[in-house]
């Protein structure tokens, strides 16, 4: 079984500060990682790859330094990696973004299965995987919680509903969305980590894929435009009570019974 | 089109080595003699600005630009009616009252798209929610939600229709449905919106919290139709039904082709998972935040939700401490709550929790600092500490409530 797995980089922390003058977001030293919700999707990956043979394929798109999350992915025990990097590939949104990977996997060979990550921590979106999909002509099944079986010829997965647990049988080949304590991803090994040093991280730019249509592409191939970014506003009635513990016990008593609460 | 042009000959040797500093996000590289730009630009234009004078420039390209569409051509709003098993998730009547407000600011009809299996009284039903259409895709094949021919049907909806806006909810299949038919009209989508408006130009208005949270974005889809925009549940309000009398609204049943219906997917079984009431529908929320030290300690706040009989809810990080249940999690990675009152103790208010319940009636917040975001957001901020106050409270509580009740 040959598996493909979407990863993202996203800055290590949600801290970002925007400078009201220039309106321009400051991320001076922030350090970046592998989506937390991706580990799940590698984990998946590998998994069935250790159980059913195959290779996984980690694959990225992001500036030369994304290139640390596919170390890690091959850490975890993916065989081979794809970044796909490119000048003309920045300011994409969820469409650019999601034809800019279904090109990139066209170019990775035969694949039976692509995992995706349920969400990511700095879009948080969770469109890119079904958009993917449709890309490329695909079945997918997204919130999958658990992998029931796994046959020649198709996947049986459990996809968590809000109030339900929905059992389906998808052909390959497919794509899924995995949920987060699908199973506990692996931490990178050590010895995994002294024969990765002889991986190579294929590195793919806008012309190596088939549609070179730079307007496909990035800031160009995005439908949408960010008209402009704000702090959040606060609300203006509000209240600041202040005193000693009884007496704003005695205040907020006072108020809930007055608003009917108790 | 925006473009970033660079003028290699006016970097002097010196400013070379200095000029990856430059992008926030990484995303100048130097390599040799000359840089050049990545894949992690933002077309920000901080480089313009903070860059030696006319090293960067930003042009606008015209003659690539894409022709804008026809916008005319695509009128009135589509709501998508999210239903599994017949029942209808709230969230579509909540985006039906949303769009009957925008669609009067620029004269549009809002129509309405049921796909399922025996849904006609459903269908029926939505007319009364003041939708001038309902459009119908009800046969078995449809019963189940498989996504091949959910988007086949909505395919046809919007072929047939040609609606400028189509609004889904923020639920499973709405976000499994959603992207799909984005990308299959090659249009824009965002996600998780939290304020829609429409312009007179019939552009959508669509902000959301953007880059992880703590900055508000406005973003908008100038050049393509339809634009497709998901919202969660408790964002907006329902509309009152109108009276049978008074419904004008037309039914429009529409069948799916045989060969449209094909799918890879074999649906196998529904299980409901253990129901507890969730705390989207509660009235009353007390929310512990990581002012709470121990684990142990929610046992006061779960004194005080049995008080005031409401749900205890929580922050990520006491989620994530695996404290408290997921699905009692408030924020953009948790649910979006709307109950008459939340108290917050001991939540420092990230936005990620606050675009989760910031639409609350009374939102009272028990914080040790006052200059915490939260106490921006709460109706009554009040400066304490929670494991003075609760415990106060509870304590009035049962000396005035305890005789009176049963």
């Amino acid at each position: 079984m040959n598996i493909t797995v979407c990863i993202k980089q996203v800055p290590g922390t949600s801290e970002v500060n925007l400078d009201l003058e220039t309106g321009v977001l400051q991320r001076d030293g922030v350090e970046s990682k592998m989506n937390p919700f991706d580990l799940y999707a590698v984990e998946t990956g590998v998994r069935l790859k250790e159980m059913h043979q195959g290779t996984v394929t980690a694959l990225t798109m992001g500036p030369p330094q994304a290139q640390q999350i596919l170390q890690e992915a091959f850490m975890m025990g993916a065989d081979e990696a794809i970044l796909l990097s490119d000048g003309r590939f920045a300011g994409a949104d969820v469409l650019a973004t999601a034809y800019t990977l279904s090109q990139g996997i066209r170019q990775s060979g035969n694949f039976d299965l692509i995992i995706c990550g349920k969400q990511t921590t700095d879009g948080d979106t969770a469109q890119v995987g079904a958009e993917i999909a449709e890309f490329l002509g695909l079945p997918h099944v997204t919130n999958v919680s658990a992998i029931r079986e796994v046959g020649k010829s198709s996947i049986t997965v459990a996809m968590d509903l809000p109030s339900s647990l929905e059992e389906v049988e998808v052909q390959f080949p497919c794509l899924i969305t995995v949920e987060k304590g699908i199973f506990p991803p692996r931490l990178p090994s050590y010895l995994k980590k002294k024969t990765c040093r002889y991986k190579v991280i294929r590195r793919l730019s806008l012309d190596d894929l088939e549609d070179t249509n730079p307007a496909r592409y990035g800031l160009e191939g995005s439908p949408t435009k960010v008209e402009r970014i704000f702090p959040p506003h606060s609300d203006n009635h509000r209240e600041l009570w202040e005193g000693t513990a009884s007496d704003l016990v005695d205040r907020l008593w006072i108020r809930l019974q007055k608003e009917r609460l108790v | 089109m925006k473009e970033l042009m660079i003028n290699q000959a006016l970097i002097t040797r010196e400013q070379l080595p200095l000029m990856g500093g430059i992008c926030p996000f990484g995303a100048i590289d130097v390599n040799g003699r000359s840089i050049e730009i990545n894949a992690a630009c933002r077309m920000c234009g901080l480089c313009v600005k903070n860059g030696p004078p006319g090293v960067f420039q930003i042009r606008e390209n015209s003659g690539t630009s894409k022709a804008v569409c026809d916008k005319e051509s695509w009128k009135g709003i589509a709501v998508y009616i999210d239903q599994v098993g017949g029942k209808i998730h709230p969230v579509s009547f909540e985006l039906i009252g949303k769009a009957r407000q925008m669609a009067d600011k620029v004269g549009f009809q809002v129509s309405a798209l049921c796909i399922g299996y025996n849904i006609k009284d459903q269908a029926e039903e939505i007319l009364s929610f003041g939708v001038q259409h309902v459009y119908v895709y009800d046969q078995p094949e449809l019963e189940h939600f498989r996504i091949e021919p959910y988007a086949a049907a909505f395919e046809d909806f919007i072929r047939e229709l040609r609606p400028s806006i189509c609004l889904v909810g923020g639920t499973t299949i709405g976000r499994s449905l959603a992207p799909r038919m984005a990308a299959r009209f090659l249009t824009g989508l965002t996600a998780d919106c939290t304020t829609l408006d429409i312009k007179e130009n019939t552009d959508l208005v669509q902000i959301r919290p953007a880059f992880g949270g703590n900055i508000m974005a406005h973003i908008h889809t100038p050049s393509h139709r339809p634009q497709f925009a998901t919202v969660r549940y408790k964002i907006f309000t329902a509309p009152v039904k109108i009276p049978p009398a008074q419904v004008a609204g037309n039914l429009h049943t529409r069948r799916l082709p045989e060969e449209k219906t094909f799918s890879g997917i074999r649906f196998l079984d529904i299980k409901p998972k253990p129901q507890e009431t969730g705390i989207e529908e509660a009235e009353i929320i007390v929310v512990a935040g990581r002012g709470v030290k121990r684990k142990e300690d929610l046992g006061i706040l779960q004194e005080l939700v049995v008080r005031l009989g409401g749900q205890l809810a929580a922050t990520r990080s006491l989620i994530e401490a695996g404290w408290v249940d997921p699905r009692r999690q408030i924020g953009l990675s948790g649910r979006t709550v709307k109950p008459r009152l939340i108290i917050t103790c001991g939540v420092s208010g990230a936005i990620q929790f606050v675009a989760g319940m910031n639409s609350s009636e009374l939102i009272i917040a028990i914080n040790t600092d006052k200059n915490a975001p939260i106490m921006k957001t709460a109706h009554i901020a009040m400066e304490g500490d929670l494991y003075q106050i609760v415990p106060g409270l509870l304590e009035r509580m049962g000396k005035e409530t305890e005789p009176s009740r049963p």
